[in-house]
């Protein structure tokens, strides 16, 4: 199951600056559900944000990421109407997408 | 076994190879296999035993610019900002974050591109609290800042 990723990549001078949200409930494997069993971890472990096809940054994660994670990042180069994307995969096989041009 | 027999397995775990190949091919990203996680560090529970799996001890420098709330009154959603003052630590490729009191101290890793400002932005989980490092390499040392941040309510409640 691929989740989505709410993305924004807006030009400020030099810079292009990204805001992506993903959703995902990054669970540790340490807690407990209310019977007692404990919530199998499941979490990103892998995020990727690309300037076309130019890698910008490639991030490992812990569960330590909060849910539903947040990330910002800038980087140099980046014109009006270039493609963006942010990717991630879990501990599970899980994958997640998103893709916004440049404003 | 005679030497066909031999061939013949290593013909199958050629395939087998390949197979396994094939499927890191099809990630979404192509570029993972440029830098490989660092399962050591993360599955230290302690920081010591973490700022060990990623190197040698960081030195501590104003360079690194790390911005995390004083008091945060949920634990479970604590905004960290890193900055690096690029003037006095040039080439930053690397950007750990690591949280002193959780089981396991380090949370993310970030590999940043030439040409990538070095600014991240995220939001982590804080257990109780202690202090939060922001550990980058510039040029290939490691060097550190740290701040401590108050939790009213911790980050791993169930």
């Amino acid at each position: 199951m691929a989740g989505r990723i709410k993305i924004r990549a807006q030009k400020k001078g030099e810079l292009t600056e990204v805001k992506a949200l993903m959703r995902h409930p990054m669970e540790t494997g340490m807690r407990k559900d209310q019977a007692g069993e404990s919530i199998p971890a499941h979490f990103i472990t892998e995020v990727a944000v690309l300037h076309g096809d130019q890698t910008v940054m490639q991030a490992h994660w812990g569960a330590a990421v909060s849910a539903n994670p947040f990330l910002g990042v800038r980087f140099q180069g980046g014109q009006a109407g270039d493609a963006v994307r942010v990717v991630w995969t879990d501990n599970q096989g899980g994958t997640g997408e998103g893709e916004t041009t440049i404003r | 076994m005679n030497d066909t027999n031999k061939g013949r397995v290593s013909r199958r775990r050629l395939l087998n190879w390949a197979a396994a190949l094939g499927a890191l091919m099809t990630l979404p990203a192509r570029a993972w296999a440029t830098v490989s996680r660092p399962e050591s560090a993360f599955d230290a529970t302690a920081l010591d035993q973490a700022l060990m799996a990623l190197g040698e001890t960081p030195t501590r420098h104003e360079g690194v610019i790390f911005t995390t709330p004083d008091i945060a009154e949920n634990g479970a959603v604590v905004p960290i900002r890193i900055e690096v003052d690029q003037t006095v630590l040039p080439n930053v490729s690397k950007v750990s974050v690591l949280v002193e009191m959780n089981p396991n101290p380090l949370a993310a890793v970030f590999d940043i591109a030439p040409g990538t400002e070095v600014y991240i932005e995220t939001r982590v989980k804080v257990a109780q609290t202690g202090n939060l490092y922001a550990v980058v390499e510039s040029d290939g040392q490691l060097i550190m800042a740290s701040r401590e941040t108050k939790v009213t309510l911790g980050g791993c409640g169930g």
